[in-house]
């Protein structure tokens, strides 16, 4: 029992000593992005762009077969529950609004937290390992500024830009499905949506992006920073990082929604 | 000359000039509520090789981590080329970092980059060079380090007698005019240890820069130093020439220079407090750094 609570004690001041570091991170990352020239260590607009290309660009295909994939999916269980009510043809309603203000941002947050997460994670930590932050520090360049904000700027820009795209993916692949079922014109599909959506509906997702962004840069950046150990400690930290990145996902997502909808 | 007396005899002062590239006093260090570094005293001189030795455990990594202002001390100052970093702001640090290089024991050149593209990164975050002067400095210094031809190729294509020298060719990018090398014949063979030991005291002659390096690697200690430092459990115990410290009393010098093992009595308290997980200190020990 003793040895229960002094485990779970120190568990809980580790987590809240990853949590006060998080938040330093999330300042510093900040404070270079806007204040770095003065102080003569730029956050580098090419970093950016490298970190914008592998986090966005390189992820459009798998992004794309996902949120048509969830369209699809959408479209099925929307026709089929309204169906049991003779109401089909309002299926456009659940569609749109579930995808723009909840599955977009939330499929491509995870797929972001699975997929970038891990790689800034994994870089951070084998640099941690082989002395390279170190390095960094000894040449005189602040490693948040050179590692941890240009990925999280890259993050903040694309991961709203995917659920964008994922928006308009996910609502084609469904006016499709739901079009052919009700025998509607794909453009009757799209003016209906477009009446039933609303620029709040979109800001709703896009703020959710932009939140989910920033709680996967610093999950990872505090996760690989935080490495022990070799090559093993690469993998532990890394998977850790996911996990972590989705579970809070999922539950920023939870409160973000309730708070924004009520 | 023992240990005790070395906690009070400031052995680097017993030479020093008024003039100094490296001026450590009074550096206490602790990890957690350990002490591992004691009121350690040393100056090193313009020029000079100064290598510092010591068995494992002896403190050697952990006082070179407080020189190129990776830890903070407990208490005591590092002043490296008249300022003492202990007390320097941000940007202060950041141009101070600039007049030093460091040349990690594993190379820690960024994977992701290519040799010269490693080279290039501190021209490039420091300097406001056109990208070809900095390509023609790129090559300047892998020539100095007979790189000459391997800049478009990745660290993880060297072997690890290039990989410490690419990390040398880095650590002079800038031209600094104090330069730092953690272990740097670890893992070498002979020849490339020899051949790396050449290129230290070329660097000094060549370059006119103040050299610290940090080793255990004995006939390479005394091959290159002006002076050697011997620390011990977290002490400095010697200070002095190759022949001084060669022919010093001190039996855990001799030890450390024979090869012979350490027959330090053992504490049974301390033995208990160790089998007990009592000691505090190791968890903290075996840190890494954050970002």
């Amino acid at each position: 029992m003793l040895a229960f609570l002094e485990q779970t004690g120190r568990r809980g001041v580790r987590a809240f000593d990853e949590l006060g570091y998080a938040t330093v991170l999330l300042g510093e990352s900040l404070f270079w992005t806007l204040f770095g020239r003065r102080w003569r260590q730029p956050v580098r607009f090419a970093s950016v762009v490298a970190q914008m290309m592998h986090v966005g660009i390189e992820a459009l295909p798998i992004a794309t077969l996902l949120a048509a994939a969830i369209g699809f999916m959408l479209a099925v269980q929307s026709l089929y529950s309204l169906g049991l009510f003779g109401a089909e043809s309002f299926a456009h309603v659940g569609i749109a609004l579930a995808l723009i203000r909840e599955f977009s941002p939330l499929i491509i947050g995870i797929l972001m937290a699975g997929r970038s997460g891990s790689a800034l994670a994994a870089r951070i930590s084998t640099m941690t390992i082989n002395q390279e932050v170190d390095a960094l520090h000894t040449i005189g360049i602040n490693p948040v500024r050179f590692l941890v904000a240009p990925a999280l700027l890259a993050m903040v820009i694309m991961l709203p830009a995917l659920a964008m795209w994922a928006n308009l993916i996910g609502l084609g692949a469904a006016g499709l499905l739901v079009s052919s079922s009700l025998d509607i014109t794909m453009a009757a599909f799209v003016t209906n949506t477009i009446e039933v959506l609303s620029p709040g509906d979109i800001l709703h997702g896009l703020g959710k992006s932009v939140l989910f962004a920033v709680l996967i840069a610093i999950i990872a950046s505090v996760n690989g920073s935080r490495v022990r150990g070799g090559s093993d400690g690469v993998g532990r930290v890394t998977t850790r990082s996911v996990v972590h990145a989705i579970s809070a996902i999922i539950v920023a997502d939870m409160i973000f929604g309730f708070l924004a909808t009520t | 000359m023992t240990i005790e007396h070395a906690q009070t005899i400031p052995f680097g002062d017993a030479h020093a000039p008024s003039e100094s590239a490296v001026a450590v006093r009074g550096l206490n260090a602790h990890f957690g509520a350990t002490q591992v570094l004691y009121d350690l005293e040393l100056t090193i001189r313009p020029s000079e090789i100064m290598v510092i030795m010591g068995g494992s455990g002896s403190g050697k990594s952990t006082f070179l981590r407080h020189l190129i202002g990776l830890e903070q001390p407990s208490s005591g100052t590092i002043e490296l080329l008249g300022k003492d970093i202990t007390q320097l702001g941000p940007v202060e640090m950041l141009d101070q970092r600039r007049r030093i290089g460091v040349a990690f024991q594993g190379g820690a050149l960024f994977s992701s980059l290519s040799v010269a593209e490693n080279i290039k990164l501190p021209l490039r975050e420091h300097t406001q060079l056109d990208e070809k002067t900095m390509d023609i400095m790129a090559r300047m210094k892998l020539e100095v380090v007979n790189l000459a031809g391997f800049g478009d190729h990745m660290p993880s294509e060297l072997s690890g007698g290039m990989l410490k020298r690419a990390a040398v060719a880095r650590a002079i990018a800038t031209d600094p005019k104090l330069l730092f090398f953690d272990e740097p014949s670890a893992g070498l063979d002979p020849v490339v240890s020899a051949a790396l030991d050449e290129l230290i005291v070329r660097l000094r002659d060549a370059m006119q820069m103040t050299i610290v390096v940090v080793t255990h690697e004995i006939h390479s200690a005394f091959k290159i130093a002006d002076r050697i430092t011997i620390l011990d459990q977290g002490r400095i115990v010697e200070v002095g020439t190759p022949e001084e410290v060669r022919n010093s009393p001190n039996q855990r010098i001799q030890g450390l220079l024979n090869r012979r093992p350490d027959e330090t009595p053992l504490d049974p308290e301390e033995y208990l407090r160790r089998l007990s997980g009592d000691d505090q200190g190791l968890d903290d020990r075996t840190r890494t750094r954050h970002v």
